[in-house]
């Protein structure tokens, strides 16, 4: 379980440019929930997935996983733990490097990568069959380098590249907002596969509506840096695109 | 023939300095200027050892360690006290330059009547042919211990790094003490260059090292051109395109030399010739 205590932070302090992102931020995430994030622009969606990831540290606050306090952890000690694809599908994979190559950093994810020769046999059939599993045909292309292949290839490899070590927590920062719709449909879908396949508690930061509404089973709003809005599984189910646009509407 | 093969023999002497640069500048992406204070670091040690009765080997480990800390310290100006990794590479190789001095204690250092590598072996009676045997037989193992780095998981993490490190951080990597490996690989090898030239030439001078990275970049830009032209993808092939590139440069040069260039201008003639290579892909692209 992920949960967040008072968190705040504030980027630029004493400055002119001073902006409070987070404000006093308590939330839990329970094992095996699909969250989704809707918010406006500078709503605090993506500092709140920064400070989740580590990226970034909070200026108060306690974050912890699994009663651990994970507050002081730098990114890549979390990604033990936490995987993450982005809204740019050229951050999440290594474009100069073959298929192959990203699959075998993805798998050592939790371990220490030492010298000696990783990528055998055996590790590039079991990277066919799991690449297979996306029935987008890219098995056969795993000697290709990562920069040959489109964004919606690259991102739909990233999101299986995150279950190839054992991860718990899973954030998606708008992963299909850079996509065309249908390679949008075919990423979300691999993204809630991947989730309820692996049992993963799921953050997922949108601004389509549709996708907020169709995916998950809890909601929250974010506004100047704080949960305005928070709806359960049930009460999420009986939303509307309307009620979630008028959300929206506070001018 | 025997000016071309002393180019060629001085090519091979460059094998390290340029798998160094290729990794450093290739892999990791980091402009690392160091290599003119490491390079001349390499010849100092490796001199110093030498004309105190060490033997060849142990004088090439020592100068290999020389590098390796010095790259170290750029990696660490860079990554800990994030100043950007040009100037970490200057601050190092100017601060280098005192510390060759007083390694060395004076400013050229003969080492005529000394043991050294190159002198092991006695096949062939002609010298430079002994030489070239030694050279080819540690280049092929520095190719082939490359390759099995850069291949190995350690190695694909340092690829990564180069490329991007949001990537490979969110794969659980410190990418700070990735650069640090790296750049101290590669000035290892750099300075490993050095002490070779040192035994090649007979001495070791404090000068030795100025420009030596413009020479080396030129080496990588033709192995790079080699690389894309063929289009490899493999990691011993790319290397061995990087050392086909530096034997390249230097037969330029020695022909340039030949043609009746003053060896004064070398250094102008190597910044020129480093131009027109970097410079030609670009030019013809304008055209087009």
């Amino acid at each position: 379980m992920l949960e967040l205590h008072e968190i705040k932070k504030i980027f630029n302090p004493g400055t002119a440019a001073e902006v409070t992102a987070v404000r006093s931020l308590t939330a839990r995430f329970e094992p095996e929930s699909f969250t989704v994030v809707v918010g406006a622009n500078g709503s605090g969606k993506s500092t709140l997935l920064n400070l989740i990831a580590g990226s970034i540290y909070p200026d108060e606050g306690r974050i912890t996983l699994h009663g651990r306090d994970i507050k002081k952890l730098p990114d890549y000690r979390r990604s033990r733990w936490i995987a993450r694809v982005f809204q740019n599908p050229l951050l999440g994979t290594a474009a100069s490097l073959t298929v192959l190559d990203n699959f075998r950093m993805a798998a050592l994810r939790r371990s220490v990568k030492w010298i000696r020769p990783g990528t055998d046999r055996a590790f590039v059939r079991h990277v066919q069959e799991r690449v297979a599993s996306l029935g987008m045909g890219l098995e056969d292309k795993l000697a290709q380098s990562m920069g040959t292949l489109s964004g919606g290839q690259r991102q739909a490899l990233t999101l299986l590249m995150t279950v190839m070590a054992d991860v718990d927590i899973l954030l998606l920062d708008e992963p299909s907002a850079a996509l065309d719709p249908r390679s949008a449909r075919q990423v979300m879908e691999i993204a809630e596969r991947i989730i309820s396949e692996n049992k993963l508690t799921a953050l997922l930061v949108t601004h389509n509506i549709s996708e907020a509404l169709r995916y998950g089973n809890r909601l929250i709003q974010m506004e100047n840096g704080q949960i305005v809005r928070d709806y359960d599984r049930s009460s999420k189910a009986s939303l509307s695109q309307a009620d979630v646009v008028s959300w929206f509407d506070y001018y | 023939m025997d000016f071309y093969l002393a180019a060629i023999l001085q090519a091979l002497c460059f094998g390290p300095l340029v798998i160094g640069l290729f990794l450093s500048m290739k892999v990791f992406n980091i402009p690392d200027i160091t290599t003119d204070g490491s390079y001349t670091l390499g010849a100092v040690i490796t001199a110093t050892a030498l004309s105190n009765g060490y033997t060849a080997l142990p004088a090439m480990i020592l100068s290999m360690a020389g590098g390796a800390i010095a790259g170290g310290c750029t990696a660490l100006i860079h990554t800990r006290l994030r100043i950007h990794a040009l100037l970490a590479g200057i601050l190092v190789m100017t601060a280098l330059y005192s510390i060759n001095l007083v390694i060395l204690g004076r400013s050229n250092l003969p080492l005529l009547g000394y043991e050294n590598l190159f002198t092991l072996v006695g096949i062939f009676s002609h010298a430079d042919l002994n030489t070239l045997v030694i050279l080819l037989c540690i280049l092929v193992l520095l190719l082939g211990s490359m390759s099995y780095l850069l291949t190995s998981d350690f190695g694909i993490a340092m690829r990564a790094t180069g490329d991007s490190e949001v990537m490979i951080r969110a794969q659980g990597v410190n990418t700070s003490w990735m650069k640090l490996y790296g750049l101290a690989i590669s000035n290892a090898l750099v300075a490993g260059s050095g002490g070779l030239m040192a035994q090649f030439q007979g001495y070791a001078d404090i000068n030795m090292g100025i420009g030596i990275v413009i020479s080396g970049l030129g080496a990588v830009i033709i192995g790079d051109t080699l690389i894309n032209f063929v289009q490899i993808r493999s990691v011993p092939l790319s290397l061995l395109c990087v050392l086909f590139g530096v034997i390249i440069f230097q037969l330029i040069l020695a022909t340039a030399l030949t043609l009746g260039i003053d060896a004064t201008l070398l250094k102008l003639t190597t910044s020129l010739l480093v131009l027109a290579i970097v410079a030609l892909p670009r030019v013809r692209s304008a055209w087009q």
